[in-house]
């Protein structure tokens, strides 16, 4: 079976700083692997290449067997790529349910359309709302995403990247700048993601990262240090002197509240 | 994957009846936003109200009707996809360059046939400098529209034997409308035939504004990084868009040579772009009807205080503007809109 992505041998530099050095990884339909790494390993940056905001300066990126490395970004959210951003980036002077009929519009191709009103399509208002409904944003559909908490915020980042009705999700710190009383809403929502979606998240709490992923990868200046099974990496010598032992304190602090 | 550790925490989906509520009042506001609303019959009722009420001011009139056709091009890339531009007088200049090269050079005298014309040439023109221009944003893309219409204008100065330069091409000669209606001293045939137009092309921009692609011009001024991000292909969106409104302003820069009889390369000044922004945005941005109020008290205000104060004039406009800027942000109708909401409040 084709992997879902397929990254092979990434490289990228700006000037003569190495951001992204030889990354390689698969991950396979309904994968559930965690990229982690000390500030500024480039995991952003590893994201930005997959899906396109910045072109490799080597290497490729195949989606669902296809190259997709010298395709625009929006051609490879069509083929079914879809990430969350680790800042909120949202339509906040529309309601929830524009920013979810949006995207529903692009995936189809209504968008195209010039002359029929948007609204004349109840199909993509129903599934707006149903993806709404399993977010459990129904209740704040018609309020516009700038009068939303900052929580509900990231879940209508999810919202969107899920009505895109993506093959590979990419997730950017999903509960990043969430007061810790209501991260657990969005992380029930990532734990409760289809399982035939593959998906990468890039997080800072190592107890979500132990709670969700199956495999991680961690990456350390712009390179891939190790991969493997969560119980492997945890108790691997060398993740432990270069994360764990730097970070692993504070980010723990935030995973201890709820778990 | 741990479902029995999160189960406890996930609230109950909404019950039946409510979440049937939920789901209709929500889709009802998508299903009835393009709705015609009563209110929007005012603007329409007021032009025909001023043909009967200022009969000898027409000429005036037809050219505060150019200008709202001006300005409804503008709010379509500016109010509605973010566009930034300095130059949209280039496109009113082409169209009003067609017209009136084709009736003083090749006696291509038909109106409505000529503005199509222009509306076309204006268009192609917006296509190919839109498919080069719109890949860049902000400070960078305001110079280069401004350089466009730059460069138009100095295109005619340069073969000013053809283009009649900034002396113009005077005197030119239009036949009457359907071969039927022809041009009065009082201006009244050209300010219906401009009414007209106006009504066409708002309808025209009324739908494009509330068409999926209109709503994907507006994801695209809020955050065009997740237009990206949802496969939108931004830049063709935009050159559409762009397109539609060079095509748009052409027909306004035809009118206003038709009305005129008489064109110069005046048409594609600085101030011409200038102009038309700041009626949109006195007026009020991406709410159609800015363009209309906008251009109108603009064009009032000008009448009188440029008769009241031949040379100081403008100050009133700037003083006006410095206003508009510091009390109402959204223009006149953006204030309308507080307003209404603040009585809306108070009563409830």
């Amino acid at each position: 079976m084709t992997a879902a992505l397929d990254v092979q041998g990434l490289n990228r530099n700006f000037g003569a700083l190495m951001v992204t050095r030889d990354v390689s990884f698969t991950l396979e339909r309904g994968a559930r692997r965690a990229l982690i790494g000390p500030n500024g390993a480039g995991k952003t940056t590893l994201i930005n290449l997959i899906t396109g905001v910045l072109k490799p300066s080597s290497g490729r990126v195949l989606l669902n067997g296809e190259d997709i490395t010298a395709s625009s970004q929006a051609d490879r959210a069509r083929r079914g790529l879809a990430r969350t951003f680790q800042i909120n980036q949202l339509f906040r002077g529309l309601t929830v349910l524009e920013n979810i009929c949006m995207t529903i519009g692009e995936r189809d191709g209504n968008c195209n359309n010039l002359w029929r009103s948007a609204g004349a399509k109840r199909a993509v208002i129903d599934e707006a709302l149903d993806h709404l409904e399993s977010l459990r944003l129904a209740d704040d559909a018609l309020k516009l995403v700038r009068e939303l908490p900052y929580g509900r915020q990231r879940l209508v980042e999810i919202a969107i990247a899920l009505a895109q009705k993506p093959r590979v999700l990419l997730l950017d710190e999903p509960a990043a700048g969430v007061p810790s009383s209501e991260s657990h809403l969005i992380l029930d929502v990532v734990d409760r993601l289809d399982p035939d979606i593959a998906v990468l998240i890039i997080e800072h709490d190592m107890d979500v990262v132990y709670r969700f992923a199956r495999e991680i990868t961690v990456l350390v200046q712009g390179a891939v240090l190790v991969e493997g099974q969560p119980d492997a990496i945890m108790n691997n010598d060398q993740v432990r002197a270069v994360y764990l032992g730097q970070d692993g304190g504070r980010a723990g602090t935030r995973g201890g509240a709820h778990g | 994957m741990s479902d029995s550790k999160t189960a406890d925490r996930v609230p109950p989906p909404l019950a039946g009846a409510g979440r049937q509520q939920v789901r209709d009042r929500a889709a009802a506001y998508l299903l009835s936003r393009h709705h015609f609303r009563w209110s929007e019959a005012l603007p329409w009722i007021a032009a025909i109200a001023a043909f009967f009420l200022f009969p000898d001011r027409m000429t005036f009139g037809s050219q505060v009707v150019i200008m709202i056709i001006f300005a409804l091009s503008l709010d379509l890339i500016l109010g509605y996809a973010g566009i930034v531009t300095l130059g949209h007088a280039a496109f009113f200049g082409i169209g009003a360059y067609t017209v009136g090269l084709g009736a003083a050079r090749l006696g291509w005298s038909e109106p409505i046939s000529g503005l199509v014309a222009a509306a076309l040439a204006s268009a192609l023109v917006g296509f190919i400098s839109g498919w080069f221009l719109l890949r860049y944003r902000g400070l960078t893309l305001l110079m280069l529209t401004l350089a466009t219409a730059i460069m138009l204008q100095e295109t005619g100065n340069l073969r000013s034997d053809f283009s009649g330069g900034y002396d113009g091409l005077p005197g030119l000669e239009f036949k009457p409308l359907f071969g039927v209606f022809d041009y009065d001293l009082y201006g009244h045939t050209y300010y219906l035939y401009a009414l007209a137009v106006l009504a066409i092309v708002f309808y025209g921009v009324r739908r494009i504004v509330y068409s999926p692609f209109g709503q994907a011009l507006t994801g695209i001024r809020e955050n065009v990084k997740r237009m990206h991000a949802i496969g939108s292909p931004v830049h063709w969106r935009l050159v559409t868009v762009y397109t539609i409104a060079a095509g748009i302003a052409g027909i306004a820069g035809a009118l206003f040579t038709q009305t005129n009889a008489y064109v110069t390369l005046t048409v594609f000044d600085f101030d011409n772009s200038a102009k038309v922004m700041v009626m949109l945005i006195l007026g009020g941005t991406g709410r159609l009807y800015g363009a209309f109020l906008g251009a109108t008290v603009y064009m009032v205000l000008e009448d009188h205080l440029s008769k009241m104060s031949p040379t100081f004039w403008q100050f009133g406009i700037g003083l006006m503007l410095v206003l508009a800027v510091l009390f109402a942000r959204r223009g006149v109708l953006g204030l309308f809109e507080d307003i209404g909401q603040y009585f809306k409040r108070s009563r409830s």
